[in-house]
């Protein structure tokens, strides 16, 4: 078993760290594009063979400890891992979703210069996550907490000479630390707590954790402030309310990376945590309400944001953000195992969709690049540009004075009238790859992808029967469920569930179409044709749309299940603690019947279908493309202008944080580096040149007068021997 | 005879050693005066052997005038290395050292 467990965390370090190497000291490596991504694909292949193997074997759950890591007096923790229901899901969403991502990338990352550093990332990253939700005790896993952190930072600022990258990577790395400062102090609430009430050896390990006995500490204010701690880590780490703003900005990173980290993996470890602790969060109402409230704001916020993005990354992000509120609104409501449900589908629904549209992005920059040689839009790849030097039409211009004047008149000039001999975009700036309104009619030219864009868009809306369907109904079901057991926030959040349900219904349903349907919008679109992506891309695509369509019927509701006689819902009895699994949840004594169940099912699905026929039809995106986006305009009335804004919070927090730190240094601590700190460093070094300027002067270079200080010395010696 | 003579002789020759490290400024005098300063001890070393019957004072002033023949042959080469490259033999002259 030891073994085992170590065939799952290791392979992905030492690929992360032989390709890392190999790339740094054999240039000629990096063009093994083959061997670099094979072998980083194998390394998470083997942790994926080894967890199918563990999970289809799987007992009864074990720890395995390797060695012991900190010793400070009452702390001792081992380097630990758990083996059990919830870390084996987990693992197998990690290195199975990785595996098709890793695949994916071969095709995606095809002659990027930095191949192998993005491998080697990806890698690291894996094993981080293993860390993660492998973990038997709360350091390790907060070592993986923050290694998730240190790659989601180098993954978004991969291409980091656009500095726009790199600022997005700051800000992913900073608003986390913020989270990761609050997971800190519940870890020393949670040591200082147990060790004062029981002296001795403690390492906070989830088995003592959770055990009965020490659970009965936290019954009180402490439990509320560790939950809370705890639930504001999440937060920054599953981008909530309010740290979710980093993650928005974190789509400059390449899209296989979205995939993985921003929505199938490190996004929802945050939930991981919160079902792990279940035992724990149940002790705490209170954090629990504010945690389904929070889930749910965040959920129709986001979704509202994203009915107004045009860039397809965008939308899926903000989906991302507002998919995670339902799983935390699931967590505040007490089911634990319904937010893993969720966790699990939209890990492969939402990895799908940012998969097909990394594909569309892949083909709509050989559009770019083809449209930029036929002189229709300027870039660098232009007709002008690409195959003469840069200026060299001026300077060989026989009316113009040859030279760099010229030059620079010349580039005067293109600014002055770009839109000269361009052709015209659906919108103002410069050509996008991204943006939607340049796309459409792509379903003639992607065939894979737009029918697995089409099931992943249909399975996220929640369409019956479809992976989507089940869990979010499931979600919506259990809060129903709370509010009906007299909690007045279970209502609340579900009817703000149903609004943002149907929201989602419409938002993707639009990504949908705006992207495949209707005519080319890009320019020149009789001639200029994208093409389908390579097999390494399709293959995953078509893997994650058939996991969207069957992975609801490993979590069919009861109402289901008993009506038809079938075996209860798997997950539960997989994760429950009622059946021996590690996952706690709330009971309701007051259950409603089944009537009213199956009215909530067919509302789920109604929502569902309404809202993906309102887009389809009532809004008739189509053929006309974005100025249909009016129907949404109209829809939104005067939330539509907040909500294109992204509800103003990134232009509060720079109001509010970041510049007036950014104008406090500048008026308070730049002078006082110049004047306290330069000026206490600089005067120090002055006094010693002076004083040393004085002293110079003792050596005269004469070696009589230091013959006389020798006599002298030895004078005071021989007078201090005879008179004492 | 007392041995407070020799010892007295020893000290006047030693002090002068001293003065005329100190005073003179010919590098040649100098280097006499340090070998004058020596000898004065080696007078002290014998005047004790004698006095108390003990041959070990004796056998030490043969090393110091070993010492002191090595010392002068490496001095004297200073002194013509010196004086090759700087043309003079005047200490106050030669201040390769100031700071």
């Amino acid at each position: 078993m030891e073994l085992l467990v170590r065939l799952i965390l290791l392979p992905p370090l030492l690929m992360a760290a032989f390709n890392g190497m190999m790339g740094l000291f054999a240039p000629g490596y990096r063009k093994q594009e083959w061997v670099v991504g094979g072998l980083a694909l194998v390394a998470v292949a083997v942790p994926f063979a080894v967890t199918c193997a563990l999970f289809f074997g799987f007992e009864a759950p074990y720890v395995v400890r390797y060695f012991t890591w900190l010793t400070a007096g009452d702390l001792q923790v081992d380097f630990a891992y758990r083996i059990d229901q919830l870390s084996l899901l987990m693992t197998l969403v990690v290195t199975g979703v990785g595996s098709l991502i890793h695949l994916y990338s071969i095709g995606y990352m095809k002659g990027d210069p930095g191949f192998w550093r993005f491998f080697a990332y990806l890698n690291l990253f894996i094993f981080a996550m293993l860390n993660l939700v492998l973990a038997e005790n709360l350091p390790v896993l907060f070592l993986g907490w923050e290694g998730v952190g240190l790659c989601s930072y180098l993954l978004i600022g991969f291409w980091y000479t656009d500095l726009k990258n790199s600022a997005a990577a700051n800000k992913a790395f900073i608003v986390n630390r913020i989270g990761d400062f609050a997971f800190l102090l519940a870890m020393f609430i949670v040591f200082q707590t147990v060790t004062a009430a029981r002296p001795g050896a403690f390492g906070l390990d989830f088995t003592t954790l959770l055990a009965p006995e020490t659970l009965a500490l936290f019954d009180g204010p402490v439990g509320f402030w560790v939950c809370l701690l705890f639930f504001i880590g999440a937060t920054g780490k599953s981008a909530q309310i309010p740290l979710f703003v980093w993650l928005p900005d974190a789509m400059a990173g390449p899209t296989p990376v979205s995939a993985l980290i921003h929505a199938a993996t490190m996004v929802t470890s945050g939930l991981y945590l919160l079902a792990r602790l279940s035992a724990l969060v149940l002790l705490a109402p209170g954090a629990m309400q504010i945690i389904a409230v929070v889930g749910a704001l965040t959920a129709i916020m986001a979704a509202t944001v994203a009915m107004t993005q045009n860039d397809i990354k965008k939308v899926l992000a903000y989906s991302t953000v507002s998919q995670l509120g339902y799983m935390f609104l699931a967590a505040g409501v007490g089911a634990y195992f319904v937010a893993i449900f969720h966790v699990m589908t939209h890990a492969f629904f939402k990895a799908c969709l940012f998969l097909g549209s990394g594909s569309v992005i892949h083909s709509m920059h050989h559009v770019e690049h083809e449209l930029e040689h036929k002189g229709l839009i300027p870039g660098p790849h232009g007709p002008g540009t690409h195959d003469t030097p840069l200026g060299s039409e001026a300077a060989n211009d026989p009316f113009k004075e040859g030279g760099a004047g010229a030059f620079e008149e010349d580039a005067k000039a293109r600014q002055a009238r770009p839109a000269r001999g361009y052709a015209t975009l659906p919108y103002d700036g410069p050509f996008d790859a991204q943006d939607m309104r340049t796309m459409g009619g792509l379903k003639r030219y992607m065939p894979s992808t737009r029918w697995t864009f089409l099931i992943a868009t249909l399975a996220i809306a929640g369409i019956p029967g479809l992976a989507g369907f089940f869990s979010k109904d499931e979600i919506l079901f259990k809060a129903f469920e709370y509010g009906y057991d007299g909690h007045l926030v279970g209502y609340l959040v579900w009817g703000v569930g149903l609004v943002t349900a149907l929201l989602t219904a419409i938002y993707m349903t639009r990504a949908y179409l705006l992207t495949f349907e209707g005519d080319p919008r890009w320019p020149d679109a009789l001639d200029t044709h994208p093409h389908e992506s390579p097999w390494t891309m399709t293959v995953p695509l078509w893997v994650l749309a058939g996991l969207s369509v069957v992975g609801g019927f490993l979590g069919l509701p009861p109402v289901i299940t008993e009506t038809f006689g079938l075996p209860d819902s798997w997950i539960h009895h997989w994760l429950g603690q009622a059946y021996g699994g590690p996952v706690a949840e709330l009971i309701h004594e007051d259950l409603p019947t089944a009537f009213t169940t199956w009215m909530l099912l067919g509302v789920g699905a109604l929502i569902a279908i309404a809202g993906v026929a309102f887009a389809w039809v009532g809004l008739r995106f189509g053929p006309r493309g974005p100025e249909a986006d009016r129907g949404i305009r109209r829809l939104m009335g005067f939330l539509y202008r907040p909500a294109s804004r992204k509800w103003y919070w990134d232009e509060a927090y720079d109001a509010a944080v970041v510049d007036p730190i950014v104008e406090g240094s500048r008026k308070g601590l730049a002078p006082f580096d110049k004047k306290g700190v330069d000026g206490a460093v600089m005067g120090m070094a002055g006094s010693i040149r002076e004083s040393a300027s004085r002293l110079r002067r003792l050596q005269t270079g004469v070696v009589q007068t230091y013959a006389f200080a020798v006599v002298l010395g030895v004078l005071g010696v021989v007078a201090l021997l005879l008179f004492t | 005879m007392d041995l407070t003579w020799y010892l007295s002789l020893s000290a006047v020759l030693f002090t002068i050693g001293v003065l005329g490290v100190l005073l003179r400024r010919n590098v040649i005098v100098v280097f006499l005066s340090v070998e004058l300063m020596l000898n004065s001890v080696n007078l002290s070393l014998v005047a004790f052997s004698q006095a108390f019957g003990d041959v070990e004072g004796q056998i030490l002033v043969f090393f110091v005038i070993s010492v002191a023949a090595a010392e002068a042959a490496v001095g004297l080469a200073i002194v013509i290395a010196l004086f090759r490259n700087k043309l003079t033999i005047n200490v106050d002259e030669i201040r390769l050292f100031r700071g």
